[in-house]
Parts: C-alpha cells; sequence; structure tokens
C-alpha cells in the first residue's frame, strides 16, 4: 500500500512523542530491574533509577526463595495450578458452549445465549461476597476450589468462540461428517476444535492470564498463606514491610518477588502476541 | 428434505446440544445466577442481636444512600473518572493515530511498549508504582517535589496507576477499529490537500466513535469498581486511603473486617445495579453505531 511520503518535521514530532510514552510506559519496569539489582539498603540509600554498584540480583533471589520459610515458591506453584487448571477448564467448558451456541439446534438456545448475554456485563464486585458465603456453607473456601470453580465460569469466551465459530467452522464438513456416520462429539472433536483453533488459544491466553492476575477472589477465599496465588502473597508482605509490624523490612524481597511474578507474562506476551491482539478485537469489534 | 427425514437428526441435535451446554449452563446457574439472587436476599435482611436474621425490606438500602462514608466514597469515583477516563482515552486515541500513521519499526517496539503494562498483573503495578511514589524509594517526589501520596495528592496517583495499565489496551482496541477503516478513505481526503493531523482528527477519530464508546464503556464499569489500586497503597498513608476510599473498599471492608454482611450486600448490590443498568442504557443508546450485537 503506498502512502504519500510525510513531512520529515511531522515524522519527527510523532516520533519524539512516541518515544516520550515508551518511556513512561517502560519507566516502571526499568525501576524494577534496577531495584532488584539492590540490597535493602542499596533500595533506600541509592539513586532510584541507577546500579548502586554492588550485584545483589542472586543474593535476592536466593533470600527470596528462603523468606517465611519459602512460601514464595509455594506461591509461584499455587499461580500456575491455578491458572493452568482453570484455563484449561475454562476454555473446554466455553469451547463445548460456544460451539454448540453457533452450530447445533436445540430448543432454549436463543433463551439461554439471550441470558449469557445478559448476564455478560453482572460487575464482578456483585459476586465475590456471595460467592464467598455460598463457598463457605459448601464448606469450600481456603481450598484450591475456591479460587478455581468459580475461575471456570468465562461468559466472554463463550461469546467470542460462538462468534468465531460461527464463521470459522464450515456448516458442510460437520455435514459431511454426520452423514459419514460421526457421533456429535466426534464432529465436534475433529472438524469444530481444528477449525476454531486461533480463538481456543486466545481464550486459553486470556483466562490464564487472568486467573495469574485474579486478586479479589483469592483474597477473600483464602486464609490459609500455603494457598495463596503470588498476588495475594506479595501484597501481605509489602503490607507488612510498610507497616513494619513482622521483623526487619525486607523490601528487596518484595521487589525482587515482583520481577519474578512479571517474567512469565511479559515472555507469554512477547512470544504470544498475536494471540493477544486477537482476543481484543475478535468480540469486540467487527 | 422433508420434514420427517430432518426429524431424527434434529432430535440428535437437541440431545448433542443440551449436553454440550450443560458445564457452562452449570457453572453459570452457580456461580453468576445463584450469588447473585444470595446477594439480593441478603441485602433485604438485618442481622440483630435479639431476633436474627430478621426482613428489613429496604432498610440496607436507606442507610447506604444516607451514609456519608458511602456518598463520598461514591463521589470520590465520580471525580476519578470524569477526570481519568477523558485522560487515558485520549492517550490512547493519541497512540493509536500515532502508530496507524508510523510504519517505522520504532512504532512496532511503541506499540509493545505501550501494551506491556497491560499483561501485568494489578497488584504488582501498584507495587511498582507505590515504590515510584515514595519519597524513599522513588525518584518522583525528590524530582518534582510533589508528595505523591498525601491525601489531595493521592487520587490523582491512584489515577496516573490506572492510566498507565490500560492506556496500552485502549490503544491496541482503537487501533484494530483504525485498521479496519477502508484506505481509500483517507486517501482521497489526501488530495483534497488535508494534512495528517486533520485527517487523523477530522476524518480517523470520527470513523471509529464506535470503538472509543466501546472502551468509554468498560473504562467506566472499571472505574466505578475501584478496588485493587486504593486496597495495595493503602499501608502507604491509611489516613489518605480510609477504609471507604471507594464504594467497593467500602464494600469489602464491610464485610471482611466488621462482619457486616447484609450492608456490604446492599453496597455492592447497589454499585452493581448502577454499573449493569447503566452499561446497557449505555450500550442501547449507541447501539446502532457500538459493534456489541
Amino acid at each position: 500500500m503506498s502512502r504519500p511520503a510525510r513531512t520529515t518535521g511531522g515524522r519527527i514530532a510523532s516520533h519524539a512523542v512516541m518515544a516520550l510514552m515508551a518511556a513512561y510506559f517502560l519507566l516502571p519496569f526499568w525501576w524494577l530491574l534496577v531495584a532488584s539489582t539492590k540490597d535493602n539498603d542499596g533500595l533506600f540509600g541509592s539513586a532510584p533509577l541507577w546500579f548502586s554498584g554492588d550485584f545483589e540480583l542472586f543474593d535476592n533471589l536466593s533470600l527470596l526463595w528462603r523468606h517465611d520459610g519459602g512460601v514464595y515458591l509455594r506461591w509461584l506453584r499455587n499461580s500456575a495450578l491455578y491458572s493452568v487448571v482453570s484455563g484449561i477448564g475454562a476454555t473446554a467448558v466455553a469451547a463445548l458452549a460456544g460451539y454448540a451456541f453457533a452450530k447445533l439446534r436445540f430448543p432454549g438456545r436463543n433463551l439461554l445465549f439471550a441470558a449469557l448475554l445478559g448476564l455478560i456485563m453482572v460487575p464482578a464486585t456483585v459476586l465475590v461476597l456471595p460467592t464467598y458465603l455460598l463457598m463457605s456453607e459448601a464448606g469450600l473456601t481456603d481450598t484450591v476450589w475456591a479460587v478455581i470453580l468459580p475461575s471456570l465460569l468465562n461468559p466472554f469466551g463463550v461469546y467470542l468462540l460462538r462468534v468465531y465459530a460461527h464463521d470459522a467452522v464450515p456448516d458442510e464438513m460437520l455435514e459431511a461428517a454426520r452423514i459419514d456416520g460421526a457421533g456429535e462429539l466426534r464432529v465436534f472433536r475433529s472438524v469444530a476444535l481444528p477449525a476454531m483453533r486461533p480463538a481456543l488459544v486466545t481464550v486459553l491466553l486470556f483466562t490464564m492470564v487472568a486467573t495469574w492476575n485474579n486478586f479479589f477472589l483469592p483474597l477473600v477465599m483464602l486464609s490459609d498463606s500455603d494457598l495463596f496465588p503470588l498476588t495475594v502473597g506479595l501484597r501481605t508482605w509489602y503490607q507488612s514491610a510498610t507497616l513494619g509490624n513482622a521483623g526487619p523490612a525486607l523490601f528487596n524481597v518484595v521487589v525482587v518477588g515482583a520481577l519474578v511474578a512479571i517474567v512469565p507474562l511479559i515472555v507469554a506476551f512477547l512470544l504470544l502476541q498475536r494471540y493477544w491482539r486477537g482476543g481484543l478485537t475478535i468480540g469486540a469489534l467487527k | 428434505m422433508t420434514a420427517a427425514a430432518r426429524r431424527p437428526r434434529v432430535g440428535r441435535q437437541a440431545v448433542a446440544g443440551w449436553l454440550f451446554v450443560t458445564p457452562f449452563t452449570v457453572l453459570l446457574v452457580l456461580f453468576l445466577l445463584l450469588p447473585m439472587l444470595y446477594a439480593a436476599k441478603l441485602s433485604l435482611y438485618r442481622s440483630t442481636l435479639v431476633e436474627g436474621e430478621v426482613f428489613a425490606w429496604l432498610d440496607n438500602y436507606r442507610q447506604a444512600l444516607g451514609d456519608p462514608e458511602f456518598r463520598s466514597g461514591v463521589r470520590r469515583v465520580v471525580l476519578f473518572g470524569l477526570v481519568q477516563t477523558p485522560v487515558m482515552i485520549g492517550i490512547a486515541l493519541v497512540a493509536a493515530l500515532l502508530i496507524d500513521e508510523a510504519t517505522s519499526r520504532f512504532s512496532r517496539v511503541f506499540r509493545l511498549a505501550a501494551f506491556v503494562p497491560y499483561a501485568v498483573p494489578v497488584v504488582i503495578g501498584t507495587l511498582m508504582w507505590g515504590f515510584l511514589y515514595s519519597p524513599n524509594t522513588g525518584p518522583l517526589s525528590s524530582l518534582t517535589d510533589v508528595d505523591f501520596l498525601s491525601s489531595g495528592t493521592v487520587l490523582y496517583s491512584l489515577g496516573n496507576i490506572v492510566t498507565w495499565q490500560w492506556a496500552g489496551y485502549n490503544m491496541i482496541v482503537l487501533y484494530a477499529a483504525l485498521q479496519g477503516v477502508p484506505r481509500e478513505v483517507y486517501e482521497s481526503a489526501r488530495i483534497d490537500g488535508a494534512g495528517a493531523v486533520q485527517t487523523a482528527l477530522r476524518i480517523k477519530t470520527p470513523m471509529i466513535s464506535a470503538a472509543l464508546v466501546l472502551v468509554t464503556i468498560f473504562t467506566i464499569i472499571g472505574t466505578l469498581q475501584f478496588f485493587t489500586e486504593p486496597l495495595i497503597l493503602q499501608p502507604l498513608n491509611p489516613g489518605a486511603i480510609t477504609n471507604s476510599y471507594t464504594p467497593n473498599v467500602y464494600a469489602y471492608h464491610q464485610a471482611f473486617s466488621y462482619q457486616q454482611y447484609n450492608y456490604s450486600a446492599a453496597i455492592s448490590f447497589l454499585l452493581g445495579a448502577v454499573v449493569f443498568v447503566g452499561s446497557y442504557i449505555f450500550l442501547f443508546a449507541t447501539r446502532r453505531k457500538s459493534a456489541l450485537r
């Protein structure tokens, strides 16, 4: 596509604005990277945006693994467990439902889908407290299920996969598979699922990241610190370091803990950019 | 195909259809419908020492509407939304227009840089800014001579965190909308002699009004539910960020610090109803423009 040449002045101006904005967006990451190489005194005693001369990253990491009896590694494992199980579970549930809404005729389909659209906007705020109370009646609070089960519900994922399946799964192929005698589950597995793959990856990625980043739900559901995900765990460390009520304040542990918690996200983000952008644009626009 | 020949297949599809949507329906009932109804019920009761749970009609709602702490929280999030939403959408729009126009490699790097804060948990984004704001560990207050955590400024500091985290997300949505506009529209403007800035403001921006509406709704929904950022920064200045700082923080503390479940349910139900009804009115009013069908 040919674009008319712009004035050099305009190009410089627009790149200057972008450079300024990029500096703003990257500032906290730069700070975090620099800060994770300092010990606790260095955090307070040296220039915040430059290295202090000592390189304490590995000491900080080994402090992080050992702090509070090595609970950080548990949090890391918990976050991974919650996000993998919820991600796979929610994607499976949404794939079945999205495909059925798009391609199968069954009584009540339109009514149920209308209910989904009506409820998609119910804010999480309203749900957390009553879900906690109901979970507590069922004796499930303070278990992994209290975090995983509510995360399996992803109405937006169902909506997205329905929209995607509607166009991406060819009716003729479904019909052909049925004529060949395939059962509905087999038709779904061998025809629909492969055709829905890009959207499935998007939903999986979004649910996993949403669960990894979730704070409100685990904050409310869990009181046993061995079950905390990283978000809730780091908040308790930050809180006690700031309020100074748990012995010596170890801000460097919080800093390096934050760094380790976002590294997998940044890697996933850079490797899977295509799918991130896909998720933002499939359902919302067009 | 005759009706008789079709019937058995439709029957089989009906069974499969129901089986396929069953897991989702069960989850929808257990974790959305049931909690919502339960919250509604809770909000209509009151727990008393003598009689236990008694039906109290709308007493909790009446109390909330007259509660100065709740009202100041509502005023705060409304003020917050009025300032933060336009600022953030403005930044996102400028950024989207810039990357739509520029084709250099730097603009691709910029796109990534702007979007990466969205991938970071809100808890950690807030922690990082908390360190940056603190006069002991961050550069900002010595550079600007501003106390970012005082009761007068902390709301703006929180607004900056939200802007930082979500501007790139909104930029990507707006950029995708810009990419969907046929190029010929711009070309003809160019032939008419419109400059890049004029094209951006007069032609591109109106063309993506649907997407602008959408990101505005999502921002407002998020703003009203403002919770994680103030809760994380609370220990830095508990006097400024009180237990009733936002309606959601208030509802959280009512339930989990004071065990006032009924009152808490009324507050969050009130808030939820405003969000829910508000976003549907907004969507309906802009239905023709908006793409959320």
